[in-house]
């Protein structure tokens, strides 16, 4: 499986290394030639803003659609949730995402930098084990739309979303060195949905 | 469930967040609004740009908090402020005015000669400026979460930036050539705690993110501190002292993310009006140098 991380801004070299400890060869995509490449996908932390204005200057925003809505599975942490949703609040004016995930995010939910904070929170994917979570300005899941699964919360608000090929976090387990999550992504998100397309 | 805020991870995770990016001085509202359109990660509120500090002389101090407030009402994106270096009190009031980054800035007038401030007081992150790695590592142990090369701000010149980046990559290459029993007395030269150059000897980087600033005025400038090992940039003056603000923070972004790619960088250069004027470091008297402010 050729895994792809949008790298046209934000934290690109921790989710490599990531996935690389997951014994994956991952590639940088930033043309949409590189994205025809890649069988899936992972949208990094960064500023939502910058990284959707990128992809539509650069020709990646209706591709990057399109195979989402042909099944390309996608992890998106943080900004990468933001531009899996379909809506969102508190969004600059005019702000695109690629969408995708039927959910409306709240950018910035949990507050400002001085608010930002980590925690221990329990991650459904069959362990009972907790996950560090590491939150930086971080959004949080406000309405979901049917066929969406919450993975994880933080005071009730959903922080962890899945809905069949894609999986979002508000959080940012390529910062903690705990690859359980880009472990899931592999194995239970994206090889079960790349399996379904052939 | 324990919540823990102001962690190092935390407040270096912040400035892993920012990297490719371009973060720019504004002055106001307005301007924070076109550098948050033209794809600016975050911005810089001050109430003069260095070219100005310059030209205008006196001292620099922190903004009017009424002024950086209308700025972070004003965009979505990360909005940091300065703080003069060794002035703890004006960086307690940025904190409370919950800005997201505190610059401890040589470009501000220095509050104290001999001191930084404690940074790991605070909530939240800072980032200091460096010349060279034992000044970058003395700064980290204070508790910066994110470094940028100090360049020479206000000028244009690029030429301080391309030094100071070289002399901390060099540095780190040449910790990193080292037997481990030489480390000791790297440590004593570059007057720098040894746990954390034995730390760079280690991992070949700084152990956080390193942005490079100073000078930079062009897309072409960008790409080359990209070039040189910069995990983002700042551009200060560069942009809102140009002919057309909206387009060169626009065109410099483009350049961030396609450092290796000249010819994405030659339509970033394409028709973007008059650069900012410049002035050469080489014709500044010593004691107007910002860079050589921080000990």
């Amino acid at each position: 499986m050729k895994v792809g991380v949008l790298a046209l801004q934000g934290d690109v070299r921790e989710h490599i290394s990531a996935l690389i400890a997951c014994g994956i060869n991952p590639v940088h995509v930033r043309r949409p030639s590189e994205l025809a490449e890649a069988d899936a996908l992972v949208l990094p932390g960064g500023e939502s803003t910058t990284i959707a204005q990128l992809a539509e200057i650069f020709g990646l925003l209706d591709p990057i659609k399109s195979r989402i809505a042909s099944g390309m599975p996608v992890y998106g942490s943080c900004a990468g949730m933001i531009l899996l949703a379909d809506s969102i609040l508190d969004a600059k004016e005019g702000q695109k995402t690629f969408g995708g995930l039927d959910i409306t995010v709240r950018r910035n939910a949990f507050g400002r930098q001085v608010d930002s904070f980590e925690s221990d929170i329990s991650f459904d994917d069959g362990s009972a084990d907790l996950i560090r979570a590491v939150f930086i300005r971080a959004p949080w899941v406000e309405k979901i739309g049917p066929g969406v699964d919450v993975l994880a919360s933080v005071d009730s608000h959903p922080v962890a979303v899945r809905s069949a090929h894609l999986l979002a976090t508000s959080f940012h387990p390529e910062l903690t060195g705990d690859h359980r999550i880009h472990r899931y992504f592999i194995e239970e998100v994206a090889k079960p949905a790349l399996e379904k397309v052939k | 469930m324990s919540e823990v805020k102001g962690t190092g991870r935390v407040k270096r995770g912040m400035a892993e967040m920012l990297k490719g990016g371009v973060i720019m001085d504004v002055v106001n509202a307005e301007q924070a609004k076109i550098a948050e359109d033209a794809g600016a990660v975050a911005v810089m509120a001050l109430e003069r740009v260095p070219a100005d500090i310059r030209a205008q002389g006196g001292v620099a101090r922190m903004s009017d908090p009424d002024m950086i407030e209308k700025i972070q009402a004003a965009v979505s994106i990360p909005v940091m402020a300065k703080a003069r270096i060794g002035h703890f009190v004006e960086a307690q009031v940025l904190q409370s005015l919950g800005v997201d980054y505190i610059d401890e800035s040589e470009v501000l007038t220095p509050a104290d000669y001999e001191n930084h401030i404690d940074k790991w007081d605070f909530t939240i992150p800072f980032v200091c400026g460096a010349t060279n790695l034992g000044e970058a590592l003395r700064r980290i142990n204070e508790g910066a979460a994110m470094i940028r090369s100090k360049g020479e701000a206000g000028t244009g010149d690029v030429s301080n930036a391309m030094q100071h980046m070289r002399k901390i990559g060099g540095e780190i290459r040449r910790l990193s050539s080292m037997r481990e029993d030489e480390l000791y007395v790297a440590a004593k030269e570059l007057q720098a705690p040894y746990e954390l150059v034995k730390e760079v000897a280690q991992t070949g980087k700084l152990p956080v993110v390193l942005f490079t600033a100073g000078g930079i005025a062009t897309p072409a400038d960008a790409a080359l501190m990209m070039a040189m090992g910069a995990d983002g940039v700042f551009i200060g003056s560069g942009i809102f002292k140009s002919g057309n603000p909206a387009q060169r923070a626009a065109a410099c972004v483009k350049a961030t993310t396609f450092w290796n790619d000249a010819k994405v960088v030659a339509d970033a250069s394409r028709g973007l009006g008059e650069a900012m004027v410049g002035i050469n470091v080489a014709d500044l008297p010593a004691p107007h140098r910002l860079a050589d402010r921080g000990w």
